[in-house]
């Protein structure tokens, strides 16, 4: 890649990683529901963009310069919330919070109640057209800012995701980076046996997107391609990024059956043994 | 007396009214979805092409992306035909644009029956009742193009989502042109009868008021162009001193107006209520005006309504 990342770097982003996923057990042991498979996979992606590639202010959430993070997968809400706890924006007290009624965390991100979510997203193929929308504002509004959407992979059998990338494509949107949590699970099995989407880095280029293929849990891998968008010109990135859903958890890993459903007591327990952790002491 | 009224497109007066607010605000964005000369968004595309998005037959994403634009601050407009609006995009209505209280306005046109020889498949008649029940959403429905003119302009000047539906049709001059969110206009004053209408059967509803008239009898009639928020007061107002309401719509009378008002006055101040509308159907190719009379809204009907209501309310034998 063009760019050099330092070990020390990488060494940061996989210890915050870590924690994020440690949070996301603890998140959703307490509420007794939620999505861990898929928020275990992305972790890292949400990682390298909150901790490293995006240009954000936590303190500031309304300037108008930051870049947007679109969470269009909004059931990965979990590993969003630990980041903005481990970011030192969100208390591990409220992490507990999740789905919780009275709650800012919503199991669905929700940006009336939380004020660094951009745009509320839950029902799959919407978050991508609003993260679309976004990029041309900051054109008309001639800002230099970045949009980042989170695609999941099931997300791409609708039809309305394509809506979105073909507009993303044809107003040649440069500061649209997309990223596909690849881990080849949805809710009842895997992509390819329910409906599949292969060849989809194939789909994201016949659909105008400048398409890296990478593993989703290198940060060196992921840091590059990132980079690589910010330097394309002329046309929108899409970042297809092979993950493994429940990445970090043995016992979660590649079973769709942990898509939206949260571990008891002893599952929570070994989780956590896991990834280093325990469910004793505070989330943070 | 309607036939003296002049009849003016509803639609142009949305386009001109936007070529005008989007001079006055260099940030109002529009969206159309193929459409854009039907709807009259064209006026502003030509105007403001750096500003208009014209995305083609995608209407769920025309609404996403809507909302992503207005999300940074912007006022957007995005229009199509009311069965793609409000139904084909109904789910992206909900989440992009009302659940985040994106400020968008969705201006619908080619809503109701008046669609005319499109079809059943393109004549909207539920979309008052799934907009009206979208938390936050403001619904209009006006009955002329001077109104529409002002509608538009207010629901610019507010902030959040709000819907417009227009007919396909010109329709008769039947207001002075002045429109309040929340406000129902009397057209007619009168005491015996209250007849509430929307759209196109506002004309309708002042054609049977002044029929009535000259046999002696005193109809008032509203004109419930705020559909949301709708004027309770003026309702329960017209429940007390008139003791019995029509409602008139070109909409499914299972979801519409006349439930609407229905359900207040039964609430409130129960008083005889019947409802003119679309039955539980839907509509087929035909002449536009034709269909309104054959689907139960002839001003035969009305009027046999009326008749009927003011012999519960023994007002006439």
């Amino acid at each position: 890649m063009a760019e050099e990342i330092p070990a020390e770097l990488v060494a940061s982003l996989e210890s915050k990683a870590r924690e994020i996923r440690r949070a996301v057990i603890r998140m959703t042991y307490a509420a007794g529901g939620g999505h861990p498979g898929g928020s275990l996979s992305v972790a890292d992606l949400v990682t390298a963009l909150l901790f490293h590639e995006m240009k954000y202010d936590p303190a500031r959430s309304d300037w108008p310069e930051r870049d947007r993070l679109v969470l269009s997968k909004g059931h990965a809400a979990p590993a969003f919330y630990a980041a903005l706890g481990v970011r030192g924006v969100l208390s591990g007290e409220e992490l507990l919070s999740l789905r919780k009624l009275g709650s800012r965390l919503q199991g669905h991100v929700d940006r009336n109640k939380l004020p660094w979510v951009e745009a509320s997203t839950g029902c799959l193929g919407q978050g991508i057209g609003m993260a679309v929308g976004m990029a041309l504002d900051g054109r008309l509004a001639k800002r230099a800012n970045r949009v980042y959407a989170i695609l999941g992979d099931g997300e791409c059998q609708a039809g309305l995701t394509w809506e979105a990338l073909m507009a993303g494509g044809h107003y040649r949107l440069d500061r649209l980076t997309v990223i596909l949590d690849r881990n080849g699970l949805e809710t009842d099995g895997s992509t390819e046996s329910i409906m599949g989407i292969e060849p989809i880095a194939d789909k994201f280029r016949a659909f105008r997107f400048h398409t890296l293929e990478i593993d989703g849990h290198d940060f060196r891998q992921i840091l590059g391609a990132l980079a690589a968008a910010r330097r394309t010109t002329d046309r929108p990135t899409a970042i297809v990024a092979r993950t493994v859903k429940g990445k970090g958890v043995s016992f979660m890993e590649g079973q769709h059956s942990w898509h939206g459903k949260a571990p008891g007591k002893a599952e929570a327990e070994r989780a956590l043994a896991e990834l280093g952790g325990s469910l004793e002491g505070p989330v943070l | 007396m309607s036939a003296a009224r002049p009849k003016e497109s509803l639609r142009d007066a949305y386009g001109q009214t936007l070529v005008e607010l989007g001079t006055a605000d260099p940030t109002l964005t529009v969206l159309d979805a193929d459409l854009s000369g039907s709807t009259r968004t064209v006026l502003f595309g030509q105007k403001f092409p750096e500003r208009f998005f014209n995305v083609g037959v995608m209407e769920p994403t025309m609404m996403t992306i809507a909302a992503g634009l207005a999300l940074g601050g912007r006022t957007v407009f995005a229009s199509t035909f009311a069965v793609f609006a409000a139904g084909q995009a109904y789910n992206a209505v909900r989440q992009s644009i009302c659940y985040n209280h994106a400020n968008v306005k969705i201006v619908a046109t080619h809503g109701g029956l008046l669609v005319g020889g499109d079809g059943g498949t393109h004549q909207m008649v539920e979309d008052i009742g799934l907009m009206r029940g979208l938390p936050g959403m403001t619904v209009i429905v006006p009955s002329d193009a001077p109104s529409t003119r002002a509608a538009v302009r207010a629901i610019a000047a507010e902030t959040g989502p709000a819907y417009i539906r227009l007919p396909r049709e010109n329709l008769p001059v039947v207001t002075d042109g002045t429109f309040r969110v929340g406000v129902a206009a009397e057209l007619h004053s009168g005491s015996d009868l209250t007849i509430v209408a929307v759209g196109a059967l506002v004309a309708r509803a002042l054609e049977v008021a002044e029929e009535l008239m000259r046999s002696g009898l005193s109809i008032r009639v509203l004109d419930l162009a705020s559909v949301k928020p709708f004027d309770a007061a003026a309702l329960l107002r017209a429940a007390r001193e008139t003791g019995a309401l029509l409602v008139l719509e070109e909409h499914s009378v299972l979801t519409g107006v006349g439930a609407l008002v229905a359900s207040v006055t039964s609430e409130n101040y129960p008083v005889p209520v019947r409802r003119v509308g679309v039955p539980d159907v839907f509509g087929e190719s035909g002449d536009p005006w034709t269909l309104l009379d054959r689907y139960g809204m002839s001003v035969e009907r009305i009027r046999d309504e009326a008749w009927e209501l003011l012999r519960l309310r023994g007002k006439v034998q």
